[in-house]
């Protein structure tokens, strides 16, 4: 059977980022670091996508809309939170209308800290977000579907 | 028998050729950017994740067009390589598309509505030319059958260079290439997200590539009408100008930005009437 | 026979006048749609069984002639007592002359008395047309004016008027296709531009009005075309026959009735008067201005068409219909009116036929004929959808069908249907439309090629469109009682069956019913279509009903799960409303392109009309000069 992590499609989405961890992601398209290596690609369509990239903290604005993207991703699925923002909330945590980390939404299979993520650390995450996705594509095919 | 032969090297090899095509060509885009790009097998590990990803759509009727629309180009190039009528298969093509269309349209949402809506307007650009190709095959031997195009002992395309140029030039809309891939394009991240494909998602995506990856080489079959005669070497002559040809519309792809919608119909329109409309003028004066 | 065919629904027209109660008037337009079929099948049998030769009857008669006179006159007096009544000085003027001048030559010239009525396979196929399609509107007419009604509340009930005038249409209609003799042609063509133009006046409103007296003037214009054919035909050649005109081949009298037969087929520079008749209840659009009345125009075309090879006069028709079937396409783009759109794909579908009679070779006319079959089956289901609609929906705008797949799937279908049947492969247009562009080649025609390409693409955009929106799955806001009567979906169902009826049997129509009056009309007759190409249109047909239908229980096994679509993750509970940047809910609305501001009526009517006004008035001026060509 072919493996999902051959060709995991990637869908960037910006919850209330600063737009620093968002340069970086998009760093990681340019030939310098050249993820289409890897197969993948950024389609910007969650129902084409493998992977959700996430950058900053839920907002109350953002939270329908992050959950919503997700019910539309087809399974197997991994979510990335990327920065700290993603993470945990980072430095906006007690902002009165950020909600926290994406893990307070959707379930994260990655975290990837920094502020800004370093596009090494990103590609790395994605990286180990592939094997998670492998496995979730063998389980899934274990249940028969 | 050969036609049967050919038939079915069409069905069977051209998922394979046009897969094989499309790695080709992300890898020569991707030198072209200095980047390595993926291998040259990645078109067959999408398909094969888009087959085993789960089932989502948003209706019940897209899966259904998006097959029609996949068996219907297969029969219109199964027409062509069986030698069967050029302008008949150029017909089945545009009815073949109309499903596509409808497909996107079905779902009633917001991009895959845009895209469809351009690349209707697509086809009006560049169903003139594919008229005025057959017309043109039709003028220099006398039969719009495929047969006989190729038993001819010149090649059409020292009669038709014009066509060849139009072609060429329209092409790259049916190739979904910059600057004229208005309706949904191989490149991430844009206006109308993936317009034409937008809620196309696992097998009904992986449907749609397998029938662009047969109108790839129907489109590649029709370039090489140009150049095949009843000489041998032909074959092969055609064979490598359409590798010429596809490496072009690669350049092309990577050297230039998205066109506005005016901007293609026009110079579409344009192309057609001058490389077009002259070149069957003179055919017409001539033959 | 023939004085059934004719005064069947002339009595039945008079009749109406006296039934006042809707329910006797609704059967028996069902009994006399009935019988006027029954008629008409019995009448062609009766023909063929006669051995199907080609029949000229009524070598004098003295009395009917007349009769005609007199009915040439009251037809004048109509008009011009009408066009005081509004204001008009044109009509008159040339009703007057038209009538005049018939009648001068009736009086004065010396004719060889010869046949007034003839019947060939090209008259059959008219009847078949006239009394099928004709009967089922008429069936259809009786559901839908009681829906019109309970609408518009403001037009007066005429309908007793209407239903008269239907009838007496049909009447006229048998006439005009069964007369071989001029003046009994025009006898019959005056009658049916009057009743069209009583009928697009039935709501008495200005604007009806306005468009009543325009199709009026066009008309008669197209007559005094006639009227003109008629004197030279008889000053110059002493013979009033149709068949005289062909064989003679003069080019002024070819001219003229080219005049007549453009202008009753509403191409370019009188294509005004058919879109303005689209204020009419639809019937009288599907009867009059799709189905038969503009075919009459056609059927003159055809009639003359093998005398128009090749010389001047046929350079002009076909430049002119080439020219409006192109024109008219791309006006259709930017229209939303459904009706408007009909009658634009009409004018261009005319175009169409109209360049394939210019031409005159046996293929063009093949083509022509077939076009001439599936765009009236095609063009009269359309109507006949989009008036049942208008009455549901309440509107007839193309944008307001978005979903009707879902709110009228009954409906939905058969305007798919009838849309499909107009331009998609494999159904019967394009395969007419194949042979047009290999004939147009043949005939060296290279402007005539490039308006074919350009056209076809044109139209397909607009068709295109249309069919998508039918088809989007979009739960509407509000549901959606049909209100579509009975004696509708007869008439719809008929049509639909009888669109891939036509289809599916389309080697047996050619070979039956197309190569006869090919036959007939050139003498000798080639196969257009080998079989061969012919059964690849049979398999092509069955694939594609067969392909969507197969993929359906393909793709209903597969377990699918499904989501709301993609709007940027703002969707407002369900797929019809999202979230606005002020935070409230929006109901998304989805609209086509209309590409007003390049294919708008107001940039390309007025050119498109004066290149055609003076491509024929250049062409009467070399005809009328002499120039031979």
């Amino acid at each position: 059977m072919n493996k999902v992590s051959k060709s995991p499609w990637l869908l960037h989405y910006d919850a209330s980022s600063c737009n620093g961890c968002d340069i970086e992601v998009l760093d990681c398209l340019t030939p310098r670091y050249d993820i289409e290596r890897f197969g993948i690609i950024n389609t910007g369509d969650p129902f084409q996508a493998d992977i959700l990239l996430i950058t900053g903290g839920v907002n109350s604005q953002t939270e329908s809309v992050v959950k919503q993207i997700y019910s539309q991703m087809p399974e197997p699925k991994v979510v990335v939170a990327v920065g700290i923002c993603a993470c945990t909330g980072g430095v906006f945590k007690e902002c009165y209308n950020i909600k926290g980390g994406i893990d307070t939404v959707i379930p994260v299979d990655v975290y990837v800290p920094g502020c800004a993520a370093r596009p090494e650390s990103i590609i790395d995450g994605v990286v180990k977000a592939l094997k998670i996705l492998d496995a979730k594509q063998a389980s899934m095919a274990g249940d028969g579907r | 028998m050969v036609k049967v032969v050919f038939v079915l090297a069409y069905l069977i090899l051209a998922p394979l050729l046009g897969g094989l095509l499309d790695g080709i060509d992300r890898i020569i885009s991707a030198r072209m950017q200095r980047r390595k790009g993926p291998g040259i097998l990645q078109p067959f590990y999408d398909l094969g994740k888009l087959f085993s990803k789960e089932m989502i759509a948003v209706n019940n009727v897209q899966l259904l067009l998006n097959l029609s629309y996949l068996v219907i180009l297969m029969i219109a190039g199964a027409m062509l390589f069986a030698g069967a009528d050029l302008l008949m298969v150029l017909f089945i093509l545009s009815t073949a598309d109309m499903f596509l269309i409808m497909a996107a349209s079905s779902d009633s949402s917001p991009y895959a509505n845009m895209g469809a809506s351009r690349e209707m307007l697509q086809m009006m650009a560049y169903e003139p030319l594919t008229l005025l190709i057959a017309v043109g095959f039709y003028l220099t031997t006398g039969s719009f059958q495929v047969s006989d195009i190729i038993r001819e002992d010149v090649s059409a395309v020292l009669w038709m260079p014009g066509l060849l140029i139009g072609f060429m030039f329209t092409a790259a809309i049916k190739f979904r290439k910059s600057p004229f891939d208005l309706s949904t394009s191989h490149h991430a991240h844009q206006e109308m997200v993936k317009g034409l494909t937008t809620e196309m998602s696992g097998t009904t995506l992986a449907i749609m590539n397998i029938a662009e990856y047969y109108e790839m080489v129907l489109l590649l079959g029709i370039f090489c009408l140009f150049f095949v005669n009843s000489t041998w070497w032909s074959w092969i002559v055609a064979v490598v100008v359409c590798m010429v040809i596809f490496f072009a519309e690669t350049l092309w792809d990577n050297v230039s930005a998205r066109v506005k919608w005016k901007t293609l119909l026009y110079s579409c329109w344009i192309v057609t009437l001058v490389a077009g409309g002259v070149n069957i003028l003179i055919l017409m004066l001539d033959k | 026979m023939i004085p059934l065919l004719i005064g069947i629904p002339a009595v039945l027209a008079v009749l109406f006048q006296f039934v006042r109660n809707e329910k006797a008037r609704g059967y028996i337009v069902y009994a006399g749609a009935g019988i006027i079929m029954l008629t008409t099948v019995i009448f062609i049998a009766d023909w063929i069984m006669g051995g199907a030769r080609t029949l000229m009857l009524y070598q004098s008669t003295e009395l009917i002639d007349h009769l005609m006179t007199a009915g040439d006159i009251f037809l004048m007096c109509l008009i011009i007592y009408l066009s005081i009544k509004y204001g008009k000085v044109l009509p008159i003027i040339l009703t007057i002359l038209q009538t005049a001048l018939v009648l001068y030559t009736e009086f004065t010239a010396e004719v060889i008395e010869g046949p007034h009525m003839m019947v060939d396979w090209l008259t059959i196929l008219m009847c078949i047309i006239i009394a099928f399609i004709g009967g089922f509107i008429c069936i259809y007419t009786v559901g839908y004016m009681k829906g019109y009604h309970s609408h518009h509340k403001e037009v007066k009930d005429r309908q007793p008027f209407f239903f008269s005038m239907l009838f007496l249409f049909l009447a006229a209609m048998f006439g005009l296709v069964l007369s071989q003799n001029l003046v009994w042609i025009y006898f019959f063509w005056e009658i049916t531009s009057v009743i069209s133009f009583l009928m697009i006046g039935y709501t008495r409103t200005d604007e009806a009005v306005n468009n009543s007296f325009c199709a009026l003037w066009m008309n008669l214009l197209g007559g005094l075309g006639f009227a003109v054919a008629i004197a030279l035909m008889a000053q110059m050649h002493g013979s009033l026959q149709l068949l005289q005109v062909v064989n003679t081949g003069a080019l002024l009298p070819l001219m003229c009735l080219s005049l007549a037969g453009l202008t009753k087929s509403a191409q370019l520079p009188f294509s005004t008067w058919l879109l303005g008749a689209m204020v009419a209840p639809t019937p009288s659009s599907a009867l009059l201005h799709s189905a038969t009345m503009v075919k009459a125009g056609v059927y003159l075309l055809i009639r003359i068409s093998p005398a128009l090879e090749g010389n001047l006069v046929g350079i002009i028709v076909s430049s002119i219909g080439g020219l409006t079937f192109i024109m008219a396409s791309m006006m259709a783009i930017a229209q939303n009116d459904a009706k408007k759109v009909l009658a634009f794909s009409t004018i261009s579908n005319l175009g169409l036929i109209v360049g394939c009679t210019g031409i005159g070779v046996e293929e063009t006319v093949w083509a022509a004929i077939f076009l001439m079959i599936f765009h009236a089956v095609s063009k009269s289901m359309l109507f006949q959808s989009v008036g049942a609609t208008e009455n549901t929906l309440g509107s007839r705008d193309i944008e307001d069908m978005h979903g009707l797949i879902i709110t009228v799937p009954r409906l939905a279908y058969i305007m798919g249907i009838g849309i499909a049947g107009m331009y998609l492969a494999p159904f019967g247009m394009l395969i007419s439309k194949w042979v047009a562009l290999k004939a147009f080649v043949d005939s060296g025609n290279v402007i005539l090629v490039l308006f074919i390409a350009y056209g076809s693409a044109t139209t397909m955009f607009y068709w295109t469109k249309w069919l998508a929106k039918l088809l989007c799955f979009h739960i509407p806001r509000d549901t959606v009682n049909d209100v579509t009567r009975r004696d509708e979906y007869v008439s719809m169902f008929f049509h639909a069956a009888t669109m891939l009826l036509l289809c599916l049997m389309l080697p047996l129509v050619a070979v039956w019913m197309v190569n006869p009056i090919v036959r007939e009309l050139f003498g000798n007759s080639t196969d257009v279509l080998s079989m061969s190409v012919l059964t690849t249109m049979a398999i092509m047909l069955v694939s594609i009903f067969i392909v969507p239908a197969v993929m359906f229980f393909i793709s209903r096994r597969s377990h699918r799960e499904i989501v709301p679509i993609y709007m940027n993750g703002i969707n407002e509970g369900d797929n019809r409303f999202f979230m606005n940047s002020y935070g409230k809910k929006e109901h998304l609305y989805l609209s086509n392109w209309y590409l007003r501001f390049e294919f708008g009526r107001r940039h390309l009517r007025i050119p498109s009309i004066i290149m055609a006004a003076a491509v024929l008035v250049i062409g009467f001026c070399l005809v009328i000069g002499g120039v031979s060509w």
